[in-house]
């Protein structure tokens, strides 16, 4: 469809199918940077300029302002700690486990694979807020209320069906030969998969390892059900309370939010080539 | 029961399983992601079914008192309140992100320039955490500095502030998740759109079908698998929102999640029913499911 377009029936028309199309595709990204890049020019404008009507487009004078204020405010400070902590130590954990579980079900034969698989996969489906209460019940038992560790288990159950999802992918895209190989040489099946597979496999490792730290980075429904003290409280959880605590401030509501979605930005922007073939490994499949 | 060689047959694939050292090591390595699912997953959903029939609050465990929890549920406006806006939110919003992602997706399923900085500009509302984008609309949303409250007013479209107007927040949802997932739609849709071979449409071409019989002919039949996919991923995604109704409606705005979330951690009396919200929630997300496999056909198989 789209071939018949560009190719056109002659020189003019194909010259102004190619402007429409850009224009289209200018519209397009417009609209999805847009509320980023005005949400920014609300953090870096002064308080007089943010409330005046009509609205200013450009900003008059630009200040850092609220920057300086968010940064030097402790329970900001320390909700981006616990977000690394939290993600950074769910990313390991679903590496770990699903890496394992992923190349047993790429590579290897046995009986219950295909159910094993089915199991985790059905999780993405898997309404997390079904959960919530016996999952409360179950953390105050064990003193894991208000723990990193609430967050972390939860966090890690719901992110490995995507981790085994696509390590499973980029697993069978090795040859066959290269076990058989390790294990001709004597390796045991472990030994296989630690010395031959994990190197090997390290760019699809590396794009699931930030496709899962994507996913726990932004998780809210756990962190705000099992954390209710500021002390492990993650970025999800600590912004939005923001709207409460600076009431009238909108500028530094802006500039957190600003903060928070610069690392991801920078991640899709360098990643943005992997980002894609892993998310769009298995869905092509059906 | 066990006839000799019914046993015999049983032995034979146990020993087949745990005998070979290669099989071994496959279930020493499928054991502890398939145990912390089991504990953190599958387990709650069997207790979270027990306590719906109780009457248990969050520190103890109650007796059995029947199907009055999901009576009670029934009869309670805000749950009912929360049900017609997951309803109306999940059904409008995945439309417009398939119909308007499908519309991209053929329209940029093309070589040309520029293609990286358009898939970055895709992935930049993805990537974002729900809540902080459901954050920064509510700035621009906001009656007193919000941009399109203000562009509202001027354009004379809407008198009252959106975020304290229901049906207006319920359709500023629809308009952030829209925002947010339909550009990740576009982009499983292209995936499927890149697997269909050219010569395909070359042969229809000369055939003699025009543009329409080739989308409906060739591309919606060979796109169904994509289609479906990305149509049930999004339609859960869609049906358990909490995140976005939470945060963009300042606890004002309910769903069937933030009315179990409400049970669970803001009103204890409401324990039972949230628990009974629960059930209903994971019961109907499974037939939606059910339904996308059985009824529409989608193919389910995960192996080659």
């Amino acid at each position: 469809m789209a071939s018949a377009t560009t190719k056109g029936k002659g020189a003019g028309r194909s010259v102004l199918n190619a402007v429409l199309f850009y224009v289209f595709l200018v519209i397009f990204v417009l609209v999805s940077v847009l509320p980023l890049i005005w949400v920014f020019k609300m953090s870096i404008v002064t308080k007089g300029e943010l409330f005046a009507t009509p609205p200013t487009i450009l900003p008059h004078n630009p200040t850092g302002a609220e920057y300086v204020q968010i940064f030097s405010d402790p329970r900001f400070l320390h909700a981006l700690v616990n977000s690394a902590i939290i993600s950074g130590v769910t990313t390991v954990v679903c590496l770990f486990f699903g890496s394992t579980a992923a190349y047993a079900i790429a590579r290897l034969k046995f009986r219950f694979r295909t159910s094993v698989m089915t199991l985790i996969l059905a999780l993405s489906f898997f309404p997390q807020v079904a959960i919530i209460a016996p999952l409360f019940i179950q953390y105050s038992k064990v003193g894991l209320i208000n723990t990193y560790w609430a967050a972390i288990i939860s966090d890690t159950a719901f992110a490995l069906p995507l981790t085994v999802w696509l390590l499973v992918a980029f697993f069978r895209e090795l040859p066959a030969d290269l076990e058989e190989a390790a294990r001709v040489d004597g390796a045991t099946t472990i030994q296989a998969f630690r010395k031959v597979i994990v190197p090997l496999a390290a760019p699809g490792v590396f794009t699931t390892a930030i496709l899962t730290f994507i996913f726990a980075w932004n998780e809210y429904l756990f962190a705000n059900t099992f954390l209710f003290d500021e002390s492990t409280q993650p970025v999800t959880v600590v912004i939005p309370n923001f709207a409460t605590i600076y009431t009238v401030d909108y500028g530094a509501q802006a500039a957190a939010a600003v903060v928070v979605t610069v690392p991801l930005v920078i991640l899709v922007l360098i990643f943005q080539r992997r980002i894609v073939s892993g998310l769009t490994a298995g869905a092509v499949k059906g | 029961m066990t006839t000799p060689s019914g046993e015999k047959k049983r032995r034979g694939w146990l020993k087949e399983e745990f005998g070979n050292p290669e099989r071994r090591a496959a279930y020493y390595m499928i054991l502890p992601a398939l145990i912390i699912v089991l504990v953190v997953a599958c387990y709650p959903v069997l207790y979270g079914i027990v306590l719906s029939f109780t009457d248990s609050t969050v520190t103890t465990f109650g007796s059995f008192i029947g199907l009055e929890n999901y009576v009670e549920m029934f009869q309670n406006p805000d749950f009912l309140e929360g049900l017609s806006n997951t309803l109306i939110y999940t059904v409008v919003s995945v439309a417009l992100e398939f119909v308007i992602g499908l519309g991209i997706a053929l329209a940029i399923n093309q070589a040309f320039r520029g293609r990286g900085l358009v898939r970055a500009a895709i992935l930049v509302p993805w990537a974002f955490p729900t809540v902080i984008s459901a954050a920064m609309w509510r700035l621009m949303f906001q009656d007193q500095v919000g941009i399109i409250q203000y562009v509202a007013n001027a354009i004379g479209l809407i008198s009252e502030p959106i975020l304290s107007d229901r049906t207006l927040l319920l359709i500023a949802a629809i308009v952030v998740d829209t925002w947010k997932t339909m550009p990740f739609m576009a982009l499983l849709l292209l995936a499927g759109l890149q697997t269909i071979p050219g010569d395909v449409y070359e042969a229809a071409r000369v055939d003699g079908a025009n543009v329409m019989q080739r989308f409906f002919r060739i591309t919606l039949p060979l796109l169904k698998g994509a289609i479906l996919v990305a149509l049930l991923f999004r339609t859960l995604d869609a049906y358990r929102a909490y995140d976005l109704f939470w945060v963009l409606g300042n606890r004002e705005l309910q769903s069937l999640s933030t009315f179990v979330y409400e049970g669970v951690r803001i009103s204890q009396l409401q324990f039972g029913q949230g628990n009974a919200a629960a059930v209903f929630i994971f019961v109907t997300a499974f037939l939606i499911a059910l339904f996308f496999i059985r009824v529409l056909g989608m193919r389910t198989s995960v192996e080659e």
